[in-house]
């Protein structure tokens, strides 16, 4: 083979180096530009840009439940009330991002990328861990950015083929992965969030039962947190729910998930009626 | 110093077009048909992992004859142009045309200027909204490209296969009939009885214009069975719901195998 556009348009020699099923080092090896980590940055402040904020993710009986909210924030003010950080890494995983929106958002794309190109050139999927590490790797990537502020801390969930379970994976970001059991959470309202979950997950629950807690949990957060959106009720506007069982990735559609957050604020105001007037006769 | 011996370009040419033809010849033929639904690839290959008909991208595949060697080494090229594209752009901007042209420079060039043509001949296929849509091209070890409508046949045999799909093809075919007429054409001999090919001697691929995403899945085991059984006079297998579930957009068969290459 020879180098690269010696022979005028033929594909270039790294088309067809053999070796890599990896498209990020195909990139890295072809158009290196085009990877976010390898973009130099220009001295001085970072300028105000989108954050993405709370997600969480819970395992159930036979799979895993990931949501979102679906607020970002530029300092104090709301930059967005309809962002979505849920999404499908490939069949079998979701992936969930909070810090810096532009740069997790290509994060998420180039990482679904990375697991469908290794699933056409193997012909295989990659292992759940193999996805996890792949993840790992491409936030080591992104550490320059990080160091400016522009932090990129995903939370990746996934059904385990092998073992027939769901599991979770969190995120540094320094690239430092870590595995999670029953429930994790990660963004500006994961305190709030990770004590609701403790409340409320327990083992044994089902897909339904586990989308309540998620939404619970959001709930919980967008309380506490400023910048976590709870449900917007007069726009219809609702968390992304996501569950991932061994018949795939499912997002949670959006009447159901309706009569979820219903149910939920529905019960919140016969307890705090209930609370109130408890305290009105003693 | 010694002079080489003069060849004439003509000769030049013929001698690798006649090395490169016999090395396909050897290979086991590949036939490409469209149906009403999309487009149906089928070949002769015992090979549960050596694959010849393979997914590039979301509406596009790739079937192969000739030299397992060279035709992975450019699917996998076509993967990594179309995962290329689509990231730099957008998923809808990879389209087959621009692989195809990609595909024709590399055999053309390798053709012209290295001492061994490629022994490969390729079909890029992509499936469209409509049958109208749909694009099928066939790239030669030359570089040479043909836009087919229909039907193609390659490999050693593809003279004699193309004459039987003329004969057998019709536009708006159902999806098991398309299978049965490719694998009957898949069967035939020069000479003598037609041989009944099981399906665990095939490799039968299709793209199908339904799916939302991913349009390509391997058709396998009991749903391939299934088509093959069904006789012609039988009123056509309702598609696809024969097939086992999968999960929406999952282009594998669901068993988690050992790595396949």
């Amino acid at each position: 083979m020879g180098p690269d556009h010696s022979s005028a348009g033929r594909l270039p020699a790294a088309f067809t180096t053999p070796g890599s099923s990896s498209f990020v080092e195909f990139l890295a090896g072809h158009a290196p530009s085009l990877l976010p980590g390898n973009r130099p940055l220009p001295a001085g402040e970072v300028p105000l840009a989108p954050h993405a904020t709370t997600i969480v993710a819970l395992v159930f009986d036979g799979g895993v439940v990931m949501a979102g909210d679906r607020r970002a924030t530029m300092g104090s003010m709301i930059a967005s009330r309809e962002i979505e950080k849920v999404f499908p890494a490939d069949d079998f995983s979701a992936v969930g991002i909070a810090g810096t929106a532009g740069l997790a958002v290509e994060l998420v794309r180039l990482f679904q990328l990375e697991l469908e190109h290794y699933e056409k050139i193997e012909g295989a999927l990659l292992s759940l861990d193999g996805k996890a590490n792949r993840l790992a790797t491409m936030i080591r990537g992104n550490l320059g950015l990080a160091m400016q502020g522009l932090a990129v801390v995903p939370l990746f969930a996934g059904y385990d083929l092998d073992r027939g379970l769901g599991r979770i994976f969190s995120y540094d970001v320094t690239g430092g992965r870590y595995e999670e059991h029953e429930h994790h959470s990660v963004g500006s309202g994961s305190v709030f969030a990770r004590g609701s979950l403790k409340k409320l997950w327990r083992p044994g629950l089902d897909a339904v039962a586990a989308v309540r807690v998620a939404v619970e949990a959001l709930v919980d957060a967008a309380d506490d947190d400023s910048a976590t959106g709870g449900p917007d009720s007069s726009r219809q506007i609702w968390p992304v729910v996501a569950t991932v069982t061994s018949t795939g990735y499912r997002r949670v559609g959006q009447d159901e998930l309706g009569a979820v957050v219903e149910a939920v604020a529905e019960q919140r105001r016969a307890e705090h009626a209930q609370g109130r007037s408890g305290g009105e006769s003693r | 110093m010694s002079m080489p011996f003069y060849v004439s370009p003509e000769q030049l040419m013929k001698d690798r077009a006649d090395y490169a033809r016999k090395g396909i010849a050897r290979g086991r033929s590949v036939v490409v048909l469209q149906y009403d639904e999309g487009i149906v690839f089928a070949t002769e290959n015992p090979s549960r992992a050596l694959h010849k008909i393979s997914e590039i991208y979301d509406r596009i595949a790739f079937a192969a004859v000739g030299k397992y060697n060279e035709f992975e080494n450019l699917r996998v090229a076509g993967v990594r142009y179309a995962d290329l594209r689509g990231y730099s752009y957008d998923r809808q901007d990879v389209n087959a045309r621009g692989l195809a042209n990609a595909y024709a420079q590399t055999l053309g060039t390798v053709f012209t200027t290295e001492s061994k043509p490629l022994e490969v001949e390729l079909v890029v296929a992509e499936v469209g909204p409509t049958q109208e849509g749909d694009q099928i091209y066939r790239l030669s070890y030359d570089g040479s490209v043909a836009d087919e409508h229909g039907y193609v046949a390659m490999g050693g045999q593809a003279d004699r296969l193309v004459t039987q799909l003329a004969d057998a093809w019709r536009a708006g075919l159902a999806l098991a009939e398309a299978v049965r007429i490719a694998v009957r054409v898949l069967g035939t001999q020069p000479e003598g009885e037609p041989r009944q090919l099981p399906a665990s001697q095939l490799e039968v691929a299709v793209l199908e214009r339904s799916r939302s995403r991913r349009a390509f899945r391997r058709l396998t085991g009991p749903a391939l069975d299934a088509m093959l059984a069904a006789t012609p006079s039988q009123p056509v297998v309702p598609s696809l719901s024969a097939g086992p579930a999968e999960p929406a957009g999952s282009d594998l068969p669901p068993e988690p195998g050992p790595p396949t290459q």
